[in-house]
């Protein structure tokens, strides 16, 4: 559990020294708390002190970092059990199972779909993030071998080894060692050894047990054993039981700073059922996972599941943007309508799908207000006459339109006036108030 | 260190509500967050309603137009196909066609549409307007009193129009959808005025706004489990009606579900695209705390049935 800013300020030297930078130890204490500043600046802290404060001040969920380069992937140091509250900190990885049954030709193949997995979505850029390779054969062998042509075909991409064989486990270790891969498959009846593997390789273990209480008992002894990182599976493969322990280990964490399931946990996901699958990658996405483990590549379950994911982590306090600019929609010719609005996502989003709802071809000049909608914007001053015309003088669209005609939003009808005075040679027309009214205004014209 | 599991225990429950003449769908009553029977009482299933309207789908896409080809030129047909062939456990039928910019048709007009497929059925009736205020409110008294004590659900009723479509809710015994946009205070402080008309709080069903996967589904998850916290955890008695998650309709305009695999071939088949658009949204919506699910496509239902069986 956190400490208090008094609690803090009790371990502190208490001498006001100024050193680190704060008037006084009470200060620097409150802002510790907040964790706006680090133990680090105060240069006569007790060893003691450190070693009580940095237990207090860990995060509940162990920071790992899982792969390397620009394509690895942050878990843990999630804060709270619901999105409202505060944001979700690292979106879960998606992984996808390759089994080392599978033939070279088809190994290929799906790497090539992860590979080309990466779509650009609100300008942020989502992918398949890992591949999990299980050793189906259970052959050492076979492992290696498919472990091998992953890596070769796709050096980037963060790996989780699934073996519970610790001689298959060296053996496919051995070519990402360097790598910081997952290796999943540590249980009660192989702990040592897999333990052992993954402290030479510097791997991060995949703990798995049947049960809470069980998971716990083999994290503290694994750890014991020297391995740090882990990522936990708690046997959950139903949804009732996925939502069930993520739910438990979550709340554990956040709420009791249980530090035996203060780790990411991997959710498996896998079904025959495509639409099946993609509801319980879904639950894992919204109920703790940070690694959901998927059976297929597919381009509609992708899209689908990445914007899930995007969505639940978005952070509640900052509305989403979208980008400024002049975006087409339909087909438009210099004949077409242009209508103009604000940036915040949703408005964004509620307004192109009218228009395109109206089948009417638009130009939708979409302006930077900071993510606030129309009214909030206007209110704020961020959706004035003077910035509007700016906008569209900056664009360049009069070369592009043939009348020279803007409409705006129903709810700053009041702004009609003033924009004319500001773009001479334009004609404002009032629309809407809301983007309901939109087919039939835009049809109406048509 | 031993584990003790942190399940929690709350004061507040959710309204438990059964409609249909024979009362054969219920949903809500429990104590719990969605699917936590692991700590509490979660008796019942979400129900999925199979959405249809009372004029033929010309403007749904391609993919959820095609599967009612041949039963979706009458609501009587459609009600029948959805009830015998797709075992459906409850209609929602939207009278778009009442919608003054659509086939403007009256609220008789309308009564007759919903007389005609209740005497078809046996299944419970979800009755649902325009979302014209205006409109809504002469259709809904109309269609209200054309279903008298068939227990259906009469929705949606707004901020601007609550008082009419609630009278007439309650005078002829059917549940009611209150409906506001996306904020929590909004949607506590409706179910208050409609409360404050002598409306039974626990005939009522909270309707916060449903937006698509990718459209806003954040905003409502969010207030959805806002809304459900506060029935648990403070006994809010305002918050405790089941939530509707109006699926479909929101889902089935986006471009996600309606643009050709050839226009964008990363975003993959637009038959399984448009299927998991309404798959995810409602699976999402049903974790956050929607009990009532409104919903298009018979394999997106299918899905989320199946997920229903894995999650009680």
């Amino acid at each position: 559990m956190a400490l208090s800013g008094v609690e803090i300020f009790k371990l502190l030297p208490k001498t006001n020294c100024k050193k680190c930078g704060h008037p006084t130890c009470l200060a620097f204490a409150m802002k510790l708390a907040q964790r706006q500043a680090s133990l680090d600046a105060c240069p006569d802290v007790s060893e003691e002190a450190k070693r009580i404060l940095g237990e207090a001040s860990a995060p509940p969920v162990r920071p790992i970092t899982f792969g390397t380069g620009p394509k690895s992937v942050k878990m843990g140091e999630e804060t709270v059990l619901f999105r409202h509250e505060k944001k979700f900190v690292n979106p879960c990885a998606f992984a996808v199972e390759i089994k080392d049954t599978t033939a070279d030709s088809e190994i290929d193949g799906i790497v090539a779909a992860v590979a080309a997995s990466e779509i650009d979505r609100v300008g942020q850029k989502l992918r398949i993030d890992a591949i999990f390779v299980s050793n189906a054969s259970n052959d050492p062998g076979r492992f290696e071998a498919a472990v091998k042509a992953v890596a070769a075909k796709a050096p980037e991409v963060p790996l989780i080894l699934s073996t519970s064989n610790a001689a298959a486990a060296d053996a496919g270790l051995k070519i990402v060692a360097d790598k910081k891969p997952v290796l999943f498959g540590a249980d009660e009846s192989n702990a040592e050894a897999m333990a052992n593997v993954a402290k030479t390789y510097k791997a991060i273990l995949g703990v798995s047990a049947r049960g809470l209480d069980a998971l716990a008992a083999l994290t503290e002894k694994i750890k014991s054993l020297g391995v740090e990182d882990m990522v936990i599976d708690s046997g959950a493969r139903s949804a009732k039981e996925i939502i069930e322990n993520n739910t438990l280990i979550r709340r554990a964490a956040i709420k009791k700073n249980f530090k035996a399931l203060g780790y990411p946990v991997i959710t498996l996901a896998q079904r025959e059922e495509g639409m099946l699958e993609t509801l319980i990658a879904t639950l894992g996405v919204a109920k703790y996972a940070a690694i959901v483990v998927l059976s297929k590549v597919e381009k509609w379950k992708n899209l689908a599941l990445f914007t899930c994911r995007q969505n639940i982590y978005t952070d509640p306090q900052v509305p989403m943007q979208v980008e400024q600019k002049i975006y087409k929609v339909g087909e438009p010719t210099p004949e077409s309508p242009l209508m103009i609005t604000t940036n915040f996502s949703l408005t964004y989003f509620i307004v192109s799908g009218e228009v395109e709802n109206s089948k009417v071809p638009c130009r939708l000049a979409v302006m930077d207000s900071e993510g606030l909608s129309v009214l909030t914007a206007w209110a704020a001053g961020k959706f004035t006459a003077s910035k509007i015309s700016q906008f569209i003088l900056e664009s360049g669209i009069e070369n592009e339109v043939k009348n020279k005609e803007l409409i705006i939003p129903g709810y700053v009808a009041i702004l009609s006036g003033a924009i004319e005075d500001k773009l001479p040679g334009w004609k404002v027309t009032v629309g809407p108030r809301e983007a309901n009214g939109i087919p039939a205004f835009l049809k109406s014209r048509a | 260190m031993a584990f003790a599991a942190p399940k929690e225990t709350y004061p507040g429950k959710v309204f438990q509500i059964a409609i249909g003449a024979d009362q054969s769908a219920v949903f809500g009553g429990e104590n719990v967050l969605s699917f936590h029977s692991f700590e509490g009482n979660a008796p019942n299933r979400p129900v999925i309603a199979y959405e249809i309207q009372d004029i033929p789908p010309e403007d749904w896409p391609e993919t959820v137009r095609k599967v009612y080809e041949g039963v979706s030129g009458d609501p009587v047909t459609w009600a029948k196909h959805c009830q015998n062939e797709l075992k459906a456990k409850a209609i929602a039928l939207r009278l778009i066609g009442t919608h003054p910019d659509r086939e403007n048709r009256s609220p008789e007009e309308a009564a007759k549409i919903v007389k005609d497929v209740l005497s078809s059925i046996n299944i419970p009736l979800i009755i649902l307007g325009s979302n014209h205020v205006e409109k809504d409110a002469a259709v809904l008294v109309a269609v209200a009193e054309a279903a008298k004590d068939k227990n259906c659900v009469i929705g949606k009723a707004q901020e601007a129009n609550y008082k009419t479509i609630a009278a007439a809710a309650m005078a002829n015994h059917h549940k009611l959808i209150a409906m506001s946009e996306l904020d929590i205070n909004l949607s506590k402080q409706l179910n208050i005025l409609i409360t404050q008309m002598g409306f039974d709080k626990e005939k009522l069903i909270t309707d916060p706004m449903c937006s698509a996967l990718g459209y806003g589904l954040e905003y409502t998850y969010s207030v959805m489990e806002r809304i459900r916290l506060a029935a648990l955890t403070q006994n809010d008695a305002t918050m405790q009606p089941p939530m509707l998650g109006d699926v479909g309709m929101y889902v089935w305009k986006v471009k996600e579900t309606q643009a050709p695999e050839a226009d964008l071939p990363y975003w993959g088949s637009l038959e399984e695209r448009g299927i998991a658009w309404e798959t995810v949204t409602a699976g999402a919506l049903m974790v956050a705390g929607a009990e009532l699910l409104i919903m298009r496509h018979p394999r997106a239902v299918k899905a989320v049935e199946n997920f229903i069986d894995e999650l009680m």
